[in-house]
């Protein structure tokens, strides 16, 4: 059509578009290619097949246990793995009921989000919106390798450095609090040590890593003509953060609150190492006994016979499945965040 | 220079007085002079046959029409720029001539593209070797940060798989082709990224230049650049011509009026983006057939 | 008009910050802090610093009853809020006020998240050096209790298990951890939404889960002894989100130009991820594989459940109990005289400076800029 010849009738012809078909772009990727594909999809898919892995064999083998304890295994209060005189074990009399643990894991997270979500998200507010430049990026290299931190070290800490200073507040809090129910304590124990606030607080430390990296990076997402233009208005920093920022990052700080819950909900060793486990429903969370999931069953681990380690598996599958949950939720919430038109 | 320049992203040092008087005055005189002022190659006869044809072209985005119904030959040894306001389809027309359009997803397309008298889009065509053959330069220079000058040049080679006997000539013919052999020879081994932007550029074209194409496509290629850097590029381009096919988008008329010997004018009016009028370069800006056309390239919009 | 715009004298001319705190303004913020010093002081009271040879402690008992250095902390935050908000509110109004008040709140806050981290580096150090001797890193424990005296016995075993572990552990879950990255951003088949929700799920997979699951999977159907592939097969399922996630993360940043670049040059996919997009990120995916490392080199749980815990050195993953570092820090802790949580406190103090050894490492490639050599 360059030539002067034939350049109109191709171009300028009257056509008419519903007739135009689209093609079918029939890309056939070389071998190479499709082995690539299939390798990395393959590898891709490992999570999902680790996942499923993880439920099939929990599953298989604390089936029994579920079986034959059916609705009682989350309802039930005791943990009683019974022997007859030959050493054989008692299926009739033995008793593996989770719900002393399940409420001691609940206690426990919900005392570390209530201490460490707003310590996290106003740290996160700091960083992004106050710190200078220098201070900044120390405190997030500091927060980031404290998430580096082997959970023992928490334990150790939590037990042999704050547990003692720890007892003076609980002491403080008993004294004037005690008319709440959770700050009360059963007659004439006086045992303020290795409570579950105590733990609750060690777990309160660890996810703050987590729940301030993602608070922050949300934060720090915040669209900057919006907070520009709320300074323009003349709103001060902190009207800013409360009408823009907080509006803006407000799903995503509670999705990172749920991730820090997942966390603190699947904690073993540290939990194991600051709390006197006691199996037995304990709302007193000034008082030293409780427990959660995970330190039970490596607390049980050790002297099981086959049969209660079945029933520890099945204790395994239910925490594996709440945190499953937990983090499933926090996932679709922090996904969601600056998509909802605000 | 001229400080009125109407199109000031690429206003250059060095184009003599009839130039910069006539960038006084934005008209379509002026960049018809511009564009006489080259030596155009037109082909005479269909002998040498047609490297690429376009025939039809549309594309979609989703549902989105972009493009609707481009016919264009690009002949051996000649410059096609394509121009237009932004959103007209341009760089979406010549990414469809080397099939990088379908790696948008949601992408689709209709028409037919004949490379050598075959179809690109033919069921069972190895694009890799479409892609061999129609080269492409990008908007912003890319050179591949992990490689030395050296080893991104010579990098479409270890990519296609092509051997090739004596790489250290071809490395030179190739940073030769696109001047930067000048440059460059003494410091093969540093990382490319150490150039600058226009170099980079240039690294970028000894690249595609590698692997021997037939035909180059350039989508805004010195949009990225400063003047100078943007004046040695179109040097470049103009020694590649007679050996290359080469098809460059652009958004400053001056520089298809002054590299190109044929120009296409894409406008998206509401609907998807057309080819409004093709012609050889000095004609477009002398004498537009369309309305249209001439208010593009006498500055009344876009 | 021009002759007086000529005769400004440039040199004159100092760039300035009015913007930042005047010297009154730094003087009223100091005052103000001094103020809360003594307030604070007056209602809690503080139980002397030791003077000379410990022998007069200087007391002042406070108002009220509280007492110890965490309330007097926690005394000086409240009533810094309380200056803080006052004084603004008196010299710029309500708005002001609830700024300061809000800026003293996110301050004291980043100072609490702190505390804690400051602590345990400090009690790590105090607590830990004492037991660290020579020995420890050429002793195992096999003629050794954790009872003994410090100075019997050591850790090389436990340092040579963790390797061990680590290595194996890396090398199971760097492929799959990478390989879902390249799915996740080369990809993006319509699996992609799904499995990055799995990935994150799997981070949240409770170590314990991981070490029951290799027992319910591997121990008991199998081989029916500890050994330290286990071990590592647990710890791996923990590593592989942090690979893949940071993986991802670097993988994304190189720009999608360069994809199209290579393929433009004729090249496959699979030779452009190979020869353009992974070099670019090699720094990145190291940083990766450090952060990794650094997140299971002290998983305590899994290689509790699995490993055994030798007391002599074994190298041999596929075969007999392991020792790690974790094991022995566990041990001693469980042992719980006053020797062996010494020990532990060593143990973890050589652990903690591995893992930042491995941070730093981690920060000093990520901070490179991708693409670097």
């Amino acid at each position: 059509m360059l030539q002067d010849s034939g350049v109109s009738s191709v171009q300028f012809a009257p056509i008419d578009l519903d007739k135009v078909e689209k093609r079918v772009l029939t890309t056939t990727p070389r071998l190479s290619d499709r082995i690539f594909r299939g390798v990395v999809t393959s590898g891709g898919l490992s999570s999902l097949i680790i996942l499923g892995l993880i439920f099939v064999f929990l599953l298989y083998e604390g089936y029994s246990t579920l079986h034959s304890q059916g609705l009682h295994f989350l309802t039930g209060q005791n943990w009683q793995a019974v022997v007859d005189d030959q050493n054989r074990f008692d299926a009739v009399h033995s008793h593996f009921g989770l719900s002393a643990m399940l409420i001691g894991t609940l206690v426990i997270s919900v005392i570390a989000i209530i201490f460490g979500v707003p310590i996290s998200v106003l740290t996160a507010i700091f960083l992004v919106f106050y710190a200078p430049n220098a201070i900044r990026k120390s405190m997030v290299t500091i927060i980031d390798l404290m998430a580096a931190f082997p959970s023992i070290l928490f334990g150790l800490w939590g037990l042999f450095i704050l547990d003692p200073s720890g007892e003076y507040w609980a002491k403080l809090i008993h004294k004037y609090l005690h008319w709440i129910p959770f700050f009360n304590m059963p007659k004439d124990s006086l045992y303020f040590q290795k409570s579950p606030f105590i733990a609750g607080l060690v777990l309160a430390i660890m996810i703050i890593p987590i729940v301030t990296s993602i608070s922050r990076e949300i934060l720090s997402q915040t669209p900057l003509d919006r907070v520009q233009a709320a300074y323009a208005l003349g709103a001060t920093r902190w009207a800013m953060i409360k009408n823009v920022a907080m509006p803006y990052a407000r799903s995503g700080i509670v999705g990172s609150a749920m991730l820090g819950l997942g966390r603190a909900m699947g904690e073993t060793v540290a939990v194991f190492t600051v709390l006197n486990i006691v199996y037995q429903i304990n709302w007193h969370v000034l008082l030293s006994a409780g427990g959660n999931v995970a330190s039970m069953i490596i607390l049980k681990f050790g002297e099981a016979s086959p049969q209660e380690v079945k029933a520890l598996m099945a204790a395994g599958l239910v925490l594996f499945l709440v945190t499953l949950l937990v983090n499933a939720l926090a996932d679709a919430i922090v996904s969601r965040t600056g998509k909802s038109g605000r | 220079m001229s400080s009125n320049n109407f199109n000031n992203d690429n206003q250059e040092d060095g184009q003599g007085e009839e130039m910069s008087s006539n960038m006084q005055t934005p008209s379509a005189a002026g960049l018809a002079e511009v564009a006489g002022s080259r030596k155009q190659n037109h082909p005479g006869s269909h002998a040498m046959g047609v490297g690429l044809e376009a025939r039809g072209i549309h594309a979609w985005f989703g549902e989105k029409h972009v493009l609707s119904n481009v016919s264009l030959d690009f002949w051996p040894g000649t410059v096609t720029a394509l121009i237009g306001p932004s959103g007209c389809g341009k760089s979406t027309f010549i990414r469809t001539l080397n099939r990088m359009h379908e790696f948008i997803p949601g992408a689709a397309m209709a028409g037919e593209v004949l490379l050598n008298g075959d179809d690109i889009y033919a069921p069972g065509t190895d694009v890799t070797k479409i892609r061999l053959k129609v080269g492409m330069v990008f908007q912003k220079p890319n050179p591949f940060p992990s490689m030395t000058i050296a080893e991104n040049v010579l990098a479409g080679l270890k990519l296609a798989q092509i051997k090739q006997a004596n790489k250290d000539d071809l490395l030179e013919e190739c940073l030769e082709r696109a001047g930067l052999w000048n440059e460059v020879k003494d410091r093969l081994n540093h990382h490319g990224g150490s150039l600058s932007g226009g170099q980079q550029q240039r690294l970028c074209i000894a690249r595609s230049l590698a692997v021997r194409p037939q035909v180059l496509l350039m989508d805004e290629p010195c949009s990225a650049l400063d003047p100078g850097s943007t004046l040695k590029i179109e040097e470049t381009i103009s020694h590649l011509s007679s050996s290359v096919t080469i098809i460059i988008v652009t958004h400053n008329m001056q520089q298809a009026a002054r590299v190109s010997d044929y120009t296409a004018f894409f406008l998206a009016d509401g609907g998807p983006g057309e080819m409004v009028e093709v012609g050889p370069t000095n004609e477009i800006f002398s004498r537009p057939k369309d309305k249209r056309t001439e208010n593009y390239i006498t500055g009344r919009f876009g | 008009m021009t002759s007086q715009l000529q005769a400004t004298d440039l040199s004159s001319v100092k760039p300035s910050k009015p913007w930042k705190p005047s010297k009154r303004d730094r003087i009223e913020i100091l005052l103000t802090l001094f103020a809360s010093v003594l307030i604070s002081l007056l209602i809690v009271g503080i139980k002397g610093w030791k003077s000379g040879g410990g022998v007069g402690h200087v007391y002042f008992s406070g108002l009220t009853q509280m007492k110890g250095k965490l309330a007097y902390l926690a005394v000086f935050f409240i009533t810094y809020l309380i200056l803080d908000f006052t004084v603004s509110t008196i010299r710029r109004g309500t708005a002001a006020g609830k700024d300061a008040i809000f800026r003293a709140l996110v301050t004291i806050a980043t100072t609490i998240a702190l505390f804690p981290i400051i602590s345990i580096l400090i009690s790590a150090w105090m607590r830990g050096h004492k037991g660290l001797h020579l020995s420890l890193f050429s002793k195992d424990m096999h003629s050794s209790a954790f009872t003994d005296p410090i100075t019997h016995g050591g850790l090389i075993h436990a340092i040579l298990g963790t390797g061990v572990l680590v290595i194996l552990s890396v090398l199971i879950s760097v492929p799959l951890g990478v390989l879902t990255a390249l799915y996740l951003t080369e990809i993006q088949g319509r699996f992609t939404r799904p499995i990055k929700f799995l990935v994150q799920a799997m981070s949240g997979v409770p170590s314990i889960v991981a070490g029951l699951f290799i027992l319910a999977a591997i121990v008991y159907p199998l081989s029916k002894s500890f050994n330290g592939f286990e071990g590592s097969l647990a710890l791996a399922i923990l590593m592989i989100p942090t690979v893949a996630r940071t993986s991802e993360e670097v993988l994304k940043l190189i720009p999608g130009d360069l994809r199209e670049a290579g393929v433009a040059l004729g090249g496959t996919q699979w030779r452009t991820v190979a020869m353009v997009v992974v070099p670019a990120t090699r720094s990145g995916l190291i940083t990766a594989i450090i952060l990794g490392v650094a997140r299971i080199a002290g998983e305590t749980a899994p290689v509790v459940l699995l490993t055994g815990g030798a007391d002599t050195i074994n190298t041999n993953p596929f075969h007999g109990t392991i020792g790690s570092l974790p094991f022995y820090i566990w041990n001693g802790f469980l042992a719980g005289t006053p020797e062996s949580v010494t020990r532990a406190w060593a143990a973890i103090l050589v652990l903690l400076v591995l893992v930042l050894v491995l941070f730093s490492l981690a920060r000093y490639l990520g901070s490179r800029k991708v693409g670097g050599k």
